[in-house]
């Protein structure tokens, strides 16, 4: 104990290391490592031995054997002759093409929901406090099943369109079939031409960011409004209708129609990614409607009054005074909820929803018994989407920020 | 008075006109709907599809939720029966609710040891009332640092030695630290109080626990973990990963916030690592893994299983609702703190810490709630929590085939639970937010 | 208050970690029960009732290899398992025994290093359609969308089918089969196909099974049976001599009712005698006791007894014992000798 009475000498001491605090820091973390690294090490010796007892050594040659398996819902090609490895990537894009579908469901419902709930009207203000409430105090995991039991329950099946008298029929003049297989709608066919009229639509949208930037340009060097809502409407549909029509309309639809068991033809939606999408959708909604309602409170009132007092239309004072400030308040809650929202996605399993967790989690680690290697690639997945989401969130929030004065 | 006056300007009114009730439109009940359903034509409109929503769905909710049925003894009886009430989208089966309400609440605990899991719930609230309600007593804080093991032994049952010699690990590790603290220095003290418990715990708590209890059982009937199911599983895994969750979270938070590179990268790579992974493949993990990942020989009980991943998992977000609490101290604590001479480990302990903590309460009760309703994930890797005994339930073969009467009836219990913590929080928050 | 309860972890691990090492045998007699695997759930082989008692045909296999060993058919502790976790569980020695109608295949057996220790049911992947759409063969399935209960050997069957028969057809893969049930029964697939058994299970607890028809084809071979871990010969022993016992008495006209008088004297069938213990030493020669069998069949019956009260065609399930009758009967049911 006499070394720390005694002032520093020139000579270092090994106690130094604890009592010193220019070393203590070093000692602490590097005790604190090698502890880490002990333990790691530790789980990982008893992984590998037993492994080794059970004969099963750790390898990937699984993936590139063949998966002997079909999945229904595939965006690329796949048969059972793929390999585990293709399986496992119809499922990573099966999960990206939910959790986009239901951030966007979540967020326009939402944003809706706790405006709404914000209303002045008794009635509507008091229907969405009870949705908020409801959708965030059950389990999302229960929600995805009844939902998927309401779509099966509720809706006819295929066999009801069939025959003279059927006791179902297709809406929207015969073009869209609502199963409880789920939604068959129409699908576009390009015919010679369709190019021409896919290029003039997607220059009409740049010619909308163009006639943008141009009329605010404009309204600041004048102080002149035009009616920008209208003006960008008329870009975005009069030319590519115009060649449209005057190529002799190049583009069809292909019609769902019944043939043997199921209507084919057509877009076909299946009931568990509809199911699934709106659970998760409807039941993020909720929360990032909190979101979006402490968002809009935390402007003060004080910012619409100002707007008000000088002369902004409410629309535009919420457009241009109170929706920037209450943004920066929303986005990073949003982000965490875009972030749930993936990650509740793996719940699919309950809806045979063949997502990741559905192939690679799912079938093929049940045929192949690779456990260890299956659930490590599966979460190796999730991380990456997950780091993707936040980075690409958290680039668009500091864009925001940037903004601001 | 008023005569003299009323006589020199006849169109003056000197006497006060009775008070006149407003307008029906602008007061009572008319007034309200003005201002609030009928304002404007979109608020008009608004108010009118809300209620013609209302109508539809209770006029489809409603009869089905009453005219259930509470007798049939299967479903096949109950169908039947409620065929003959003419209703246009049937009734309920509610009778299998009435079958199984105590499977769905206890799972398949003995029915005569049901006292024991009702007095673990309730002594559970009482034990949580000082953290809870800070200004009850704060000696009932001893009882909350016991309860963890008189629960335990409540639950699992077995001789009390059990629990009573795990206490003594710690009673150990603090007559360690005292006694070596004064003869040896802190250094010592502090390894000597690590080191004692776990030497106790791995090699002699065993020995020791069998030893007394041949002697003396006091033993209660053991129950196994297998016979856990339905609520109180789930209330098991809930409540016991976010109370052990609490102090790993903190520690997380801390490393998280500390100057050591190292130590700061080992936790953040934790905290992001289970953030970014859907709790599902943890559970996968518990179920598939983790025996992998112990000694070769070592089996854990699937409960425990579970609970360890689920304490993880919860650690990640306590770590991250505990770091909110340490960032939103003003910068002043920490100075004062400094000021006072205070060691990083005292001004955390009796500055810092506290307060943290205490703002971070409602965060931490949000951390529950949604732990509290992913405990249902146990259901996909088999465990019997109230979804996975729907699974049991529709495989009794009177019961094939029903569906919305179990899951309504589990929404429902979910949805009080939830709901009545969220207002807690709610109550909390303000209750703080007030205290500034 | 909180870390205390890490202890809860810390003693049961200390408490725990001292099995498993040693035989499967001595495990199970030093833990006094047996830890069986079985379904979370199927009407028939296993479902837990109102009081949590499990009962059902594959319980039943597990009720008789505790009645074997520790001398008691209730000496038994169950371990629901999915498709998922019961190779993990078995593996790791969570449980001692898998009874969870599985079917023995190449790869189980060689690659995941298990011992499956005899068939308790013959089995065979059928297709259940509703009669209303006029199918009369799974050939006519062109199109059709299929539920698949997942996580089995169904999905691959299913693909190797439709694949050799050259037709298109749209999977849909479900956990359950009560919820397989909901989805067929209202129309969100056409077809419902898993092991025939269970097909039967199904239809038996329909409104109206006469609407449902189970199709002619059977596309696989499904031999069902409890299985072990590799590398415990001993144990593997105990449970196929345990199956073999309980088959062997409906041969030999054993029956939990006549069992006990059969055990007391020595009669004229040495076969019986051997059998019952009361003639030579097979139950020493396994290391249980001599009236093991005994046992065995007064837990539950014999094999006949089992299935007529599970799974029988006096129960819903209504299965009739077709390649599940005796060897002498026309099936495939058949123990090697007592000898």
């Amino acid at each position: 104990m006499s070394a720390t009475t005694d002032p520093p000498k020139d000579g270092f001491q090994l106690s130094q290391l604890i009592y010193d605090t220019r070393y203590r820091s070093m000692t602490i973390q590097i005790v604190a490592l090698v502890l880490f690294l002990l333990g790691v090490g530790w789980l990982l010796n008893n992984a590998a031995q037993n492994l080794a007892a059970l004969g099963k050594p750790l390898s990937f040659g699984f993936l590139g054997e063949a998966a002997g398996y079909d999945i229904n819902q595939k965006l690329i090609e796949y048969n059972n002759q793929m390999s585990h490895g293709r399986a496992a990537l119809v499922g990573v894009l099966n999960t990206l093409l939910v959790a986009v579908l239901g951030c966007i469901l979540a967020t326009v419902l939402g944003v809706v929901i706790g405006v709404l709930r914000l209303s002045n009207n008794w009635v509507v203000a008091r229907l969405m406090t009870v949705y908020i409430e409801s959708f965030r105090n059950v389990p999302v995991l229960l929600w995805i099943v009844l939902t998927m039991a309401i779509f099966i329950e509720s809706f006819p099946a295929p066999r009801a369109f069939r025959g003279e008298n059927a006791s179902a029929s297709m809406s929207l003049w015969d073009s869209v079939a609502l199963t409880n297989r789920g939604l068959y709608i129409p699908k576009p066919e390009l015919y010679s031409g369709s190019t021409a009229v896919i290029v003039v639509f997607l220059l009409s949208i740049v010619g909308i960011f163009v006639f943008g930037t141009w009329s605010r340009k404009r309204q600041e060097a004048t102080g002149q409004i035009l009616p920008n809502f209208w003006i960008k409407l008329a870009i975005f549909f009069v030319p590519t209708l115009l060649v449209y029509f005057i190529l002799g309309r190049p583009i069809g639809l292909e019609l769902p129609e019944l043939k043997g068991f199921n209507f084919q033809g057509g877009i076909y939606m299946r009931n568990s990614l509809i199911a699934l999408t709106l659970a998760l959708g409807l039941y993020t909604a909720a929360f990032v409607a909190e979101n979006v309602r402490a968002g809009i409170m935390a402007v003060s009132k004080g910012q619409s009054e100002a707007a008000f007092a000088l002369g902004l239309s409410p629309n535009r004072t919420m457009n241009l005074i109170i929706l920037p400030q209450a943004l920066r308040v929303i986005i990073p809650p949003l982000i965490s909820q875009y972030l749930n929202l993936t990650k509740n996605s793996s719940l699919a399993i309950a809806v045979g929803y063949m997502d990741i967790t559905g192939t690679l989690g799912g079938i093929t680690l049940n045929q192949t018994g690779k456990e260890m290697e299956c659930l490590l690639i599966l979460m190796a997945i999730y991380l990456a989407i997950s780091l993707l989401i936040s980075s690409v969130m958290n680039w668009y929030n500091e864009s925001v920020k940037l903004r601001e004065r | 008075m008023s005569d003299t006056h009323a006589q020199t300007v006849a169109y003056v009114r000197e006497t006060m006109l009775p008070e006149q009730a407003p307008p029906s439109t602008a007061a009572g009940p008319i007034k309200w709907m003005r201002d609030n359903l009928f304002s404007s034509v979109l608020n008009t409109v608004l108010t009118l599809l809300s209620v013609y929503f209302l109508w539809v769905v209770l006029t489809l909710v409603l009869p089905w939720v009453w005219y259930g049925s509470w007798t049939a003894s299967s479903l096949k009886e109950c169908r039947e029966a409620v065929a003959g009430l003419g209703l246009a989208h049937g009734a309920a089966c509610w009778s299998v609710i009435g079958e199984r309400y105590l499977q769905l609440i206890y799972g398949f605990y003995p029915d005569e040891l049901y006292w024991r899991a009702n007095l673990a719930f309730i002594l559970m609230l009482v034990a949580l009332a000082p953290v809870l309600y800070p200004n009850l007593a704060r000696k009932i804080l001893w009882f909350s640092a016991l309860y963890p093991f008189v629960a335990f032994w409540l639950l699992w049952g077995g001789t009390l030695w059990t629990p009573v010699v795990a206490v003594a690990g710690f009673v150990f590790a603090y007559l360690a630290f005292e006694i070596l603290n004064r003869t040896a220095g802190s250094l010592v003290a502090v390894i000597a109080a690590i080191l004692a418990p776990v030497v106790w715990w791995l090699l002699l708590a065993g020995p020791v626990s069998n030893g007394l209890a041949s002697v003396m059982p006091l033993a209660i009937e053991p129950v196994e973990s297998a016979k856990f199911g339905g609520f109180m599983l789930s209330i098991i895994i809930g409540v016991t990963g976010i109370a052990m969750s609490l102090p790993l979270g903190i520690l997380l938070a801390l490393g998280r916030q500390s100057d050591l590179m190292i130590v700061k990268a080992i936790c953040v790579g934790f905290i992001e690592f289970i953030r970014g992974v859907p709790l599902i493949t943890l559970l996968f993990v518990a179920s598939t893994l983790l025996n992998y990942f112990l000694p070769p020989g070592t089996t854990f009980d699937i409960i425990l299983r579970v609970i360890i991943m689920v304490t993880l998992f919860a650690s990640a977000y306590m770590a991250e609702v505990v770091r909110g609490g340490l960032a939103a101290l003003p910068t002043g604590q920490y100075e004062a703190a400094d000021a006072l001479g205070l060691d990083y480990w005292k001004a955390t302990r009796l500055i810092t810490m506290p307060q943290a903590l205490k703002i971070s309460i409602p965060g931490i009760v949000s951390t529950f709630i949604g732990l509290f309703k992913d405990t249902t994930l146990v259901s996909i890797i088999g465990l019997l929590d109230p979804i996975g005994l729907t699974t049991n339930i529709r495989a009794d073969s009177n019961w094939n085939g029903i569906v919305w009467e179990l899951y309504g009836f589990i929404a429902l219990i979910f949805f009080i639970f939830c709901f009545s913590m969220s207002r807690y929080s709610m109550y909390l928050e303000r209750k703080l937010k007030t205290g500034h | 208050m909180k870390k205390t309860t890490f202890f809860g972890a810390v003693a049961a691990a200390t408490m725990t970690a001292g099995f498993a090492a040693a035989g499967t045998l001595d495990d199970v007699k030093a833990k006094g029960f047996l830890q069986c695997g079985v379904s979370t759930g199927l009407a028939g082989f296993s479902a837990a009732d109102a009081n949590g008692n499990w009962d059902g045909f594959d319980v039943a296999v597990c009720r008789a290899v505790a009645a074997a060993v520790l001398g008691d058919p209730q000496a038994v502790k169950f371990t629901p398992t999915t498709g998922k976790t019961r190779f993990t569980a078995l593996a790791s020695g969570e449980i001692d025994m898998l009874a969870r109608n599985t079917t023995w295949t190449f790869s189980r057996d060689v690659d995941l290093k298990f011992t499956f220790i005899g068939v308790n049911y013959y089995d065979g992947q059928g297709f259940m359609v509703p009669k209303e759409l006029g199918v009369s063969s799974a050939k006519d399935l062109d199109g059709a969308t299929v539920c698949i209960q997942t996580g089995t050997t169904t999905e691959l069957n299913l693909a190797d089918f439709f694949r050799s028969n050259n037709i298109s057809y749209e999977p849909v893969p479900i956990e359950t089969n009560a919820e397989a049930q909901q989805q067929y029964l209202a129309g969100a697939c056409d077809v419902y196909t898993t092991d025939a058994s269970g097909l039967a299970a199904t239809r038996a607890t329909f409104e109206n099974p006469d609407d449902h028809a189970l199709l002619p084809e059977i596309i696989s071979k499904e031999p069902l049976g409890p299985l072990v871990r590799h590398g415990d010969d001993q144990w593997a022993d105990i449970g196929r001599w345990v199956l073999n016992a309980l088959i062997a008495a409906e041969e030999l006209g054993i029956t939990s009712a006549n069992v006990k008088e059969s055990a007391m004297a020595a009669g004229n069938n040495p076969e019986i005698n051997r059998l019952l213990g009361t003639e030579g030493n097979l139950g020493e020669q396994l290391g249980l006791s001599a009236d093991f069998a005994k046992n065995a069949i007064a837990a539950g019956g014999n094999y006949g007894e089992i299935f007529a009260r599970h799974i029988g065609e006096s129960t819903p399930i209504g299965l009739a014992r077709g390649l599940n009758a005796q060897w002498t009967d026309g099936g495939l049911i058949y123990a090697p000798p007592f000898r």
